[in-house]
């Protein structure tokens, strides 16, 4: 049997799970893996700027491929920055592996240089985290790694690594294992077959429905599964943030996003609905606002591969678990089932048709694609600079985003027909997410088109990954709408605090973005005028080979709506400008 | 509600704190915890008493079983089980209350394991009310220390917590 070491097995470890990159920093704890990285020459690793780009980048990589991201850094500081990262992968279930360097084993506990206690520090953000004791165990803890990451509902997986069992002297066997058994790890495979007929009856039977799907259907892979199903019952259908994409955004059967800032007529939709198909979705706080409020009137089927997402906020009167897939076919076989076995029509037309004329009405009253919904003003409307984006891409483009206000008016204004191309940290909400996850996506995807959204606060979170994008030749656009405050943060402030800026306004000290890209080698533009905000979107764009920092001047007092009115709202209340609620 | 939830988990370094993060993390309380190899050295088993609605407990033993460390979850309370809590007491022992500690420990079926010339120190083992009872029942005693194991438990029959 072939003789490695530590570093050695990791290195091939890699090649035979397939990964495409590896993104990462070194740092003394990892210098022995690196060493092997150069000699093997195998897998192509990415030299980010700060670890937490490195999970940023895995992350974005794979969302947009479905492929376990993968991340290598050092020990202490290298694991701590990475931490931020590692979260967000959690709080969104992404499949990340993240290899992490550790002091040599006799120098744990005694407070090393760069020594922190990774697993410890990661515990509460990681799906589970490895030590390696033994350099042997090696290839069955990545194996063990790489299959938690990627199986049930996914996650990040640590594995910390000490120093000595990765010295290039100590060689042990190297078998990579085929296959994993874990007595203590057994997702669910199937949904339960008594519950599916009582989800197919309830949903025959609904007056009122509303498929509510989230990021779970895409991370599953179902999206086909629940667009064939919504639309052989003409149900309508709302996106979660996480799930934009997952039903195509320009089918008349999509409602848009719903929660905090939903569409009002998805908000609508759920507060009046009688029945509600809930699928890899888990009813978040910017979902449901009030939750003792939360679409009264309603019979929750809750879809989801994950026990623990079922019940935790609200009560579900059909509980399933288990991946999409198997259980939207199982429903669907279902639903053939009881209806060849009944004489009524079913669902009620009549009943479907008038819910249909309530959604319309709610549509034409507020619906934010159905006249505009926005004020104007002299400066380019945020808004507009997602249109623009929109038809400069048209609506096929990857779109990361960052946090805040950008990130609201992306996921409303650019229509997402197709999975895994709307990308951004719902969970957590991480600044900093943008620009490195666009870098992941543009590597996996190189002739894909890949726009960052972002605003002047969130981009300077992780601007030194501009260096990144030159080193390897990313060229991805750079959407920066700027208002010259943190915009979210100022939307609140206006909102709840008599518009005391704390803390919010910078204006005065913001770089050159123009210069700071072509200081790197880059493009920038300024883009200030309205009648300029489109042709240089498309100019922009042409330029393929180069990444373009484009800085939009944006009207710097606009809001984010509808937004849920808060505290103590339910689904359907809502501000729909800065003067009118429903 | 107290309940007694028994967990079978692999006998792996960072499994406890996996158990314990959890519940600091979510905010579900521990009243006892213990924990020790099973005969299968690979396997721990973990008991511990929390408090919760029906709500609680359900989400309590879905995230346990999410843990990957973790084998089994059993919630004792759910059917008929037997409990047993270990109680260690030392007391100040002088004059009358010699005597009168000796005669509450024999009444609760206690016994007296060290004997220092001014002190006792009594161990008890019973469900956690016994236990209580006893401390109660010592009235006017002084007491010095107090440890207890916290609880253990089975289920009665055949009813068998194993992989």
């Amino acid at each position: 049997m072939e003789q490695l070491s530590g570093g050695e097995m990791i290195v091939r470890a890699l090649e035979d799970e397939g990964v495409e990159y590896i993104f990462g920093y070194p740092g003394g704890a990892a210098l022995h893996i690196y060493d092997a990285i150069f000699k093997a020459n195998s897998v192509p690793h990415i030299l980010v700027r700060h670890e937490q780009a490195a999970t940023h980048a895995a992350d974005g990589y794979a969302r947009a491929t479905g492929k376990p991201g993968v991340v290598l850094v050092t020990s202490g500081p290298g694991a701590t920055n990475a931490i931020t990262g590692i979260a967000t992968a959690y709080m969104d279930s992404i499949p990340m592996v993240v290899i992490s360097g550790q002091v040599q084993s006799h120098l744990i506990g005694e407070d090393a240089f760069q020594e922190t206690d990774m697993v410890g520090i990661s515990r509460p953000i990681v799906k589970h985290s490895f030590l390696v004791q033994r350099t042997e165990d090696i290839p069955s803890i990545l194996k063990k790694a790489f299959f938690i990451a990627t199986t049930g509902r996914p996650g990040p997986v640590v594995v910390d690594v000490p120093k000595d069992l990765t010295h290039p002297e100590h060689k042990f066997d190297y078998e990579y294992p085929e296959s994993v058994q874990m007595r203590s790890y057994q997702p669910s495979v199937k949904g339960h077959s008594g519950q599916v007929r009582k989800a197919a009856r309830l949903l025959l039977n609904a007056k009122r429905p509303v498929i509510y799907a989230g990021g779970g259907v895409i991370q599953g892979e179902g999206c086909d599964l629940l667009t064939d199903l919504a639309r052989r019952l003409n149900y309508p259908v709302t996106n979660t943030l996480m799930g934009l994409g997952a039903y195509p955004a320009t089918d008349k059967q999509f409602l848009g996003m719903l929660g905090m800032h939903g569409f009002y007529e998805a908000n609508m939709a759920m507060h009046h609905s009688d029945v509600i198909l809930a699928v890899g979705a888990r009813f978040d706080d910017r979902v449901t606002n009030t939750v003792s409020k939360f679409c009264p009137g309603a019979k929750i089927i809750h879809i989801d591969v994950d026990p623990a997402s079922i019940a935790k906020i609200v009560p579900v009167d059909v509980p399933i678990v288990g991946p999409v897939t198997t259980v939207l076919n199982d429903l669907n076989a279902q639903i053939d089932q009881q209806l060849a076995s009944t004489d009524r029509t079913l669902p009620d037309a009549t009943a479907l048709d008038e819910w249909w004329r309530q959604i319309d009405s709610w549509r034409d009253a507020h619906g934010l694609w159905h006249g505009r919904r926005y004020g104007e003003s002299d400066h380019i409307m945020p808004q507009d600079a997602i249109t623009a984006l929109y038809n400069a891409t048209n609506g096929e483009a990857y779109v990361t985003s960052d946090v805040g206000q950008h990130q609201m008016f992306a996921a409303q204004y650019y229509k997402f027909d197709y999975p895994r191309r709307w990308i951004n940290s719902g969970g957590l909400g991480t600044m900093g997410f943008g620009l490195p996850a666009a870098m992941g996506i543009k590597l996996a995807l190189p002739e894909a088109e890949v726009a960052c959204v972002t605003g002047e606060g969130s981009i300077q979170m992780n601007i030194q990954e501009l260096s990144t994008c030159a080193q390897y030749d990313v060229p991805v656009k750079i959407v920066s709408l700027r208002n010259n405050y943190l915009g979210m943060v100022k939307q609140w402030q206006d909102m709840q605090y008599d518009s005391r800026y704390s803390e919010s306004h910078y204006a005065s000290s913001l770089p050159d973005f123009v210069k700071l890209a072509e200081s790197y080698g880059h493009v920038g533009m300024l883009i200030e005028k309205k009648e300029d905000l489109e042709p240089a979107m498309k100019e922009a764009f042409a330029l393929k080979d180069r990444l373009v920092f484009m800085d939009i001047f944006v009207e710097p007092h606009e809001h984010v709506y509808p937004m849920h009115v808060a505290p103590s709202g339910a689904m359907k209340d809502m501000w729909l400008s800065k003067t009118e609620r429903t | 509600m107290r309940r007694i939830l028994s967990v079978l988990m692999e006998n792996e370094p960072g499994a406890l704190s996996r158990v314990v993060g959890l519940f600091s993390q979510r905010g579900y309380n521990i009243e006892s915890l213990n924990v020790a190899p099973t005969t299968d050295h690979t396997l721990s088993r973990l008991t511990l008493t929390t408090t919760g609605d029906d709500l609680k407990i359900e989400q309590i033993t879905k995230h346990l079983n999410k843990l990957v460390d973790v084998v089994k979850v059993v919630d004792l309370t759910e059917g008929a089980h037997v409990e047993r809590d270990t109680l260690l007491v030392k007391v100040r022992a002088i004059g009358a209350q010699r005597d009168e500690v000796k005669r509450t420990t024999d009444i609760f079926r206690g016994h007296i394991i060290d004997v220092g010339p001014m002190t006792y120190i009594v161990q008890l083992t019973g469900p956690v009310d016994k236990l209580d009872s006893f401390l109660t029942a010592l009235g006017e005693t002084e007491v010095l220390e107090v440890v207890r194991s916290g609880v253990a438990g089975m289920s009665r029959g055949e009813k068998v917590l194993s992989v």
